[in-house]
């Protein structure tokens, strides 16, 4: 099957768009998994509660998708601290394990409050723009999803640049790599867990805003974004904030072509491919570190 | 030296730490003046990096009293003592080998001395100009003496009003355990009190003020450096004589 090089490069773009966010989607997994050494099961979960915190805002009081980043951020960031630093910190008692276990818990938990309180209903938010494209050359491009494109960029470059020219951004990579060395320069090695978890739940929150004009809502929506994700960051490696990114646009390509060529219900058939390959042929990722 | 009407700058009274059921430190009494380098002395596995890491805040102490500065610091956390300017460089230097010279340094004055930060950094690239040479290379690449430098650089950067070392002199090629022995004096010259916890008897005696011999957890030995010394026990056990 041929289809004409607009076509096949319009699908190249609306991947480039989705990716962007599956990559800010990973980039929280990432973030937490490369700092705390654990995977955050809660981290769909998280994703979902985000979405319905978005889709209140709009239902309850009007407020605009995107402007619902301002609150929920700093809200999402609040909350990520908390948890880590009061409930799986103290949970984990410096154990991995239960790490893993306290935040599957958690993931339930979470889910299970959703279902009692939203029912397992689908939801979605009508905006104004919600299907205004953009004419680029021979592109037409969904407005939103360029939206969400542009936003996802500048987060993942807002947080390199965090983690690379700030004293709180060195202490992350600090802690990630030398917890003593760390407590010895007097840097508080719970309180940059817990920021890192709450920078990882920040990116979920804006994440969330940026999916609910075009995407919809249910309790269990966030594992989808989270099996990807988890593509991601094993493709871009373990821990590697540039690798999020770039793993997050090719998968986003990937299962925008192989929704053209094999047809929407096999869109993600590409991705987890990639996800058997990468692990069969280069388990460390693109920028992951050796182990 | 410095003994008499001064006050100490760390006093450790009755000092006792361990792991789980295992108790290393089993009464430890210690004094830092101002000024001195005091020297704790013993072979592998006798508590000195025990002891350290309680001075530091890592590990809880089970019974004693730590005094820094006049400021009662016994169970405070790591960067409450390291804002009081206790800085410990530990054993096997602990530096972040994933980032650059320069950033390891910076990270020194993440919770004191960061006012005067860039000029804390030229003075420490004065003292250690082969760092300079080397600022934005990741530090895990660095040579072990050169890890220690930073190491060492990363502690000055939190401007110290008392310097623990621990084994500096550990892994260094025979020429670089004098020219770190060397840097000691240097520090301690510019009236630096250092706390020097080590393996090597000899060249430790040799710049100390005072010094402690550390046997299964208690002091077995203490006294100026030169009484120290010339102590036959500690000939016979440690320097073969």
């Amino acid at each position: 099957m041929l289809y004409s090089p607009a076509i096949v490069a319009e699908a190249v773009v609306n991947g480039l768009m989705t990716g962007a966010v599956y990559a800010l989607v990973a980039l929280g997994l990432t973030l937490v998994y490369g700092v705390l050494h654990i995977i955050n099961f809660a981290h769909g979960a998280l994703l979902t509660a985000a979405m319905f915190a978005v889709w209140v805002l709009h239902s309850a009081f009007g407020l605009d998708p995107y402007l619902a980043i301002l609150p929920l951020a700093p809200l999402f960031f609040g909350l990520g601290y908390a948890v880590q630093r009061f409930v799986i910190g103290p949970a984990s008692h410096g154990d991995d394990g239960n790490i893993l276990l306290v935040t599957l818990g958690l993931s339930i938990l979470i889910e299970n409050a959703l279902l009692a309180g939203f029912r397992s209903d689908t939801r979605t938010i009508a905006t104004d723009y919600g299907f205004q494209v953009v004419e680029a050359g021979p592109l037409l491009l969904s407005m939103p999803r360029l939206i969400g494109f542009a936003a996802a960029v500048a987060v993942t470059v807002l947080l390199w640049l965090t983690l690379s020219r700030t004293d709180t951004g060195r202490a992350i990579r600090a802690v990630a790599k030398e917890k003593l060395g760390a407590s010895l320069v007097g840097i508080n090695v719970g309180h940059v867990y817990a920021v890192t978890f709450g920078l990882g739940c920040a990116c979920l929150a804006v994440a969330a805003c940026l999916l609910m004009p075009t995407f919809y809502v249910n309790p269990r929506v966030g594992n989808a974004f989270v099996l990807v994700a988890f593509t991601i960051v094993v493709l871009g490696g373990m821990g590697s904030i540039p690798g999020a990114l770039i793993g997050g646009l090719f998968i986003g390509v990937v299962e925008s072509l192989c929704g053209l060529y094999l047809g929407d219900s096999l869109g993600q058939i590409g991705i987890f491919l990639i996800f058997i390959l990468v692990l069969l042929v280069r388990p460390t990722g693109l920028f992951g570190a050796k182990a | 030296m410095a003994e008499g009407v001064a006050k100490p700058v760390l006093e450790v009274a009755g000092l006792r730490a361990g792991y789980g059921g295992t108790e290393i430190l089993r009464g430890i009494d210690l004094s830092v003046m101002p000024g001195e380098i005091v020297a704790v002395l013993g072979s592998n596995g006798v508590g000195k990096t025990t002891l350290n890491k309680v001075l530091s805040g890592v590990l809880p102490a089970r019974d004693g009293t730590i005094v820094f500065d006049g400021h009662a610091m016994t169970g405070a956390a790591p960067e409450t003592i390291v804002a009081a300017g206790l800085i410990h460089v530990p054993e096997g230097r602990r530096i972040f080998p994933n980032l650059s010279v320069e950033e390891n340094l910076v990270l020194g004055s993440y919770r004191r001395g960061r006012e005067r930060r860039a000029a804390n950094l030229e003075r420490v690239y004065a003292t250690f100009p082969r760092l300079k040479e080397r600022v934005s290379q990741a530090a895990g690449t660095l040579s072990g003496g050169e890890q220690q430098m930073l190491a060492i650089g990363r502690g000055m950067m939190a401007e110290p009003r008392l310097l623990i070392l621990d084994e500096p002199s550990l892994g260094l090629s025979p020429l670089l355990v004098e020219e770190m022995f060397a840097l000691i004096r240097t520090l301690n010259a510019e009236g630096l009190p250092i706390l020097l916890v080590e393996q090597n008897v000899v060249q430790s005696l040799d710049i100390a003020h005072r010094a402690f011999i550390l046997e299964n957890g208690i002091f077995a030995l203490s006294g100026p450096a030169a009484t120290v010394a010339a102590d036959p026990e500690l000939k016979r056990a440690y320097l073969g004589m």
